[in-house]
């Protein structure tokens, strides 16, 4: 089955994880931008992760025949350096240029503080303006329900296409706001910490899939890339056709991402004879 | 050999995640009760469930056995 990770840090994960998605027909990784575990204090070095992202990393995917695309933000931990934000804000609209750039993302909230709010408001409308897709951001454990509903008040009073919105790190608890306002929820399935990939089939059952999409776990704390494909062989365990699979697990992905012309990958049908 | 607090640092979200996932399958029941009409003709392992739960909401445990009560609880299904 062809599979898409729509959420992957690929540059906190090592070749031998590139070979294995490879083997588990993964045909396409999409990176965020996030944080590296530490407060970077320079706006050059972003520039540089940014570089890593949009031209390096491609070429490192590309030896396993998967195609690596990017998105480009100041995360929201870092968000609290004003000065840095907005030098990096100023300079992004060159990335967003990069043949394999998606979009502004990930933005988002943390501790949903001013600082942040004002950050995602400045990375949505830059997005906006350069009619670019956005991911968001939103927080973890006890900030989730909190911080989901800032972000949606955030982009209430704002103008946005809701269509052009990705609202990452959904569970059981915010999903359905986030669906009801009319963006694309994404879920993503860690070891421990947020949603599971029995969960996550749960969800799918619960809800429309329409505007679902999967993400494994990929990053430098503990996190597993084959998350997704436990989630993919729990869902078929269950009865669902390998087609409806591929509708959430590739074609979902490419229909929000393929927003984009860059996005090249076609929505796929399996054939039954 | 670890103190209380690195003892809840070190496995609290373990454990929440591992409750997630019971709460996950109570639900995933549920919903099936209500696909199908009815509920599944033995109940037993549910109800084992349920009870196992019990056991661990009490707060009052004279020694740290829980896990062989449960163990022995586990025991009436085959």
């Amino acid at each position: 089955m062809q599979i898409i990770q729509p959420h992957y840090h690929a540059i906190a994960r090592t070749a031998q994880d590139y070979e294995r998605m490879a083997m588990s027909g993964v045909v396409a990784v999409c990176e965020p931008a996030f944080w590296a575990g530490f407060d970077r204090r320079h706006p050059e070095t972003f520039i540089d992760y940014f570089a890593q992202i949009s031209e390096f990393e491609p070429t490192r995917a590309a030896e396993f025949g998967i195609r690596h695309f990017c998105w480009v933000a100041v995360n929201p931990k870092e968000a609290e350096n004003t000065e840095l934000t907005q030098e990096v804000l100023r300079q992004m609209p060159e990335f967003l240029g990069k043949p394999n750039c998606l979009g502004v993302g990930e933005t988002g909230l943390h501790k949903s503080t001013q600082n942040e709010i004002a950050a995602l408001e400045a990375h949505v409308e830059l997005a906006m303006k350069h009619d670019q897709l956005v991911l968001i951001h939103t927080p973890h454990l006890s900030d989730k329900a909190h911080g989901t509903k800032t972000v949606l008040e955030v982009l209430a009073g704002m103008d946005v296409n809701p269509d052009k919105i990705w609202i990452d790190h959904v569970e059981e608890q915010t999903i359905e706001w986030v669906l009801d306002a009319g963006y694309w929820a994404g879920m993503t399935l860690y070891p421990v910490t947020k949603c599971s990939p029995r969960r996550a089939v749960d969800i799918l059952e619960k809800y429309s899939t329409e505007r679902l999409l999967v993400n494994s776990s990929a990053d430098w704390g503990p996190s597993d890339p084959f998350t997704l494909q436990e989630c993919i062989v729990d869902f078929r365990k269950r009865g669902h056709s390998l087609q409806e699979a591929v509708e959430i697990f590739h074609n979902n992905p490419c229909r929000f991402l393929g927003q984009n012309p860059k996005w090249d990958i076609k929505p796929i049908q399996i054939s039954e004879s | 050999m670890l103190s209380p607090k690195q003892t809840l640092d070190t496995y609290y979200l373990e454990a929440r995640r591992d409750l997630l996932e019971v709460a996950a399958l109570l639900d995933r029941y549920d919903e099936a009760v209500n696909r199908a009409g009815g509920p599944a003709d033995d109940e037993s392992r549910l109800k084992v469930l349920r009870e196992a739960m019990e056991v661990l909401a009490q707060g009052d445990h004279p020694q740290p056995n829980r896990t062989e009560l449960l163990l022995e609880h586990f025991s009436k299904i085959n």
